[in-house]
């Protein structure tokens, strides 16, 4: 078992794990239009899969957000 | 130096009594030239709060009309205004706030014909619009021009905001491209808790007075997010990404971008 921090939260994940599959398990709306960031840094999406997941990893989803006028 | 009158010692006392604005920032607020993109829901709140704040010239630029869908949020126009160009209305009632406010009103949308010419009379620019392509054009052309502004989107009852300096994460940074048209909701399609756009507003007319005050610590290399069905805040830091398309160190855009509206987006737009 470790531990990664989605959004600041901790989830106990079993590893081997890539970050692919955290966004899976983490059911992610529309994964393509997601942003994310691993331990401060953005990681092209190309990449998502390749990337294995250590404990303690911060991981951030950011979303788009539009709205405002109109 | 600015000269106070009584009056605007009077006006401005309660800024005055701040240890940190003082007189010197109050001139400094009154000496600014903020550009406010987008006179609906964000813009709204962000203009009452910099005219009430003495800012000395706001750019408001917003083809639209008000329409009556818009009075749940977009609380400068009043219901009096329906069918009136929102940066008329806009106008009126910054001056009706603060008569020593100047204000320039484009009724036109911001688009790359016209995005450096209006940015380059600003100090700060404030992002209030509705849609990704103005969102990413406001970036472009900041980052070019090297001019700092604030960012703000807002989507059913979550809001997210930034501030950007030259040299600091831009929005480009965070999010490569606008996403493909119609993938992510509007609000006018997935609806918006009014009182949102006045969070997200005031935020970002707050950030305004602190970038001319220099008052504190800016939203920079920071994205605020908060989810108002849980008032949950969180602060993700972000950084400058050496490879962004536009302020990285080899930027491969090198001219303004007028991306597509979805078709339902664009007949809403030109309502």
């Amino acid at each position: 078992m470790a531990n990664i921090y989605v959004n600041g939260e901790a989830q106990e994940v079993n590893l081997p794990l890539s970050l692919s599959e955290l966004i899976r398990l983490n059911k992610v709306v529309q994964p393509d239009m997601v942003s994310v960031q691993l331990n401060e840094e953005f990681v092209d999406r190309n990449d998502w899969k390749n990337i294995q997941l250590k404990d303690g990893d911060n991981v951030d989803f950011l979303y788009f957000m539009g709205g405002g006028s109109k | 130096m600015i000269d106070f009158t009584e009056e605007q010692i009077q006006r401005y006392s309660r800024h005055i009594l701040l240890q940190d604005v003082g007189v010197e920032g109050q001139e400094k607020i009154m000496n600014a030239r903020v550009l406010v993109v987008g006179a609906g829901g964000i813009g709204a709140p962000v203009s009452l709060y910099l005219a009430a704040a003495g800012i000395g010239r706001i750019g408001i630029i917003d083809a639209d009309v008000v329409d009556l869908s818009n009075l749940q949020r977009q609380v400068i126009h009043f219901t009096k205004d329906v069918g009136v160009p929102k940066v008329k209305s806009a106008e009126e009632k910054i001056k009706a706030i603060n008569p020593d406010v100047k204000v320039d009103t484009y009724q036109e949308f911001l688009d790359s014909s016209n995005a450096l010419d209006i940015i380059k009379e600003y100090d700060f620019v404030v992002d209030g619009t509705d849609n990704f392509p103005v969102k990413f054009l406001i970036n472009d052309a900041c980052v070019m021009v090297g001019k700092p502004f604030s960012h703000g989107g807002i989507l059913r009852f979550n809001g997210q905001t930034f501030t950007h300096l030259p040299g600091t994460a831009c929005y480009r940074c965070m999010f490569k491209e606008p996403p493909p048209a119609g993938a992510v909701p509007t609000c006018s399609q997935a609806g918006v808790l009014g009182a949102i756009a006045g969070m997200i507003g005031t935020i970002q007319a707050a950030e305004t007075l602190k970038y001319f005050t220099g008052v504190g610590e800016l939203l920079t290399n920071k994205l605020l997010t908060f989810d108002a069905k849980t008032m949950q805040f969180r602060t993700v830091a972000v950084k400058h990404r050496d490879t962004c398309a536009i302020c990285g160190s080899h930027p491969t855009i090198d001219h303004l971008i007028d991306y597509e509206q979805a078709a339902c987006d664009l007949k809403q737009h030109r309502k």
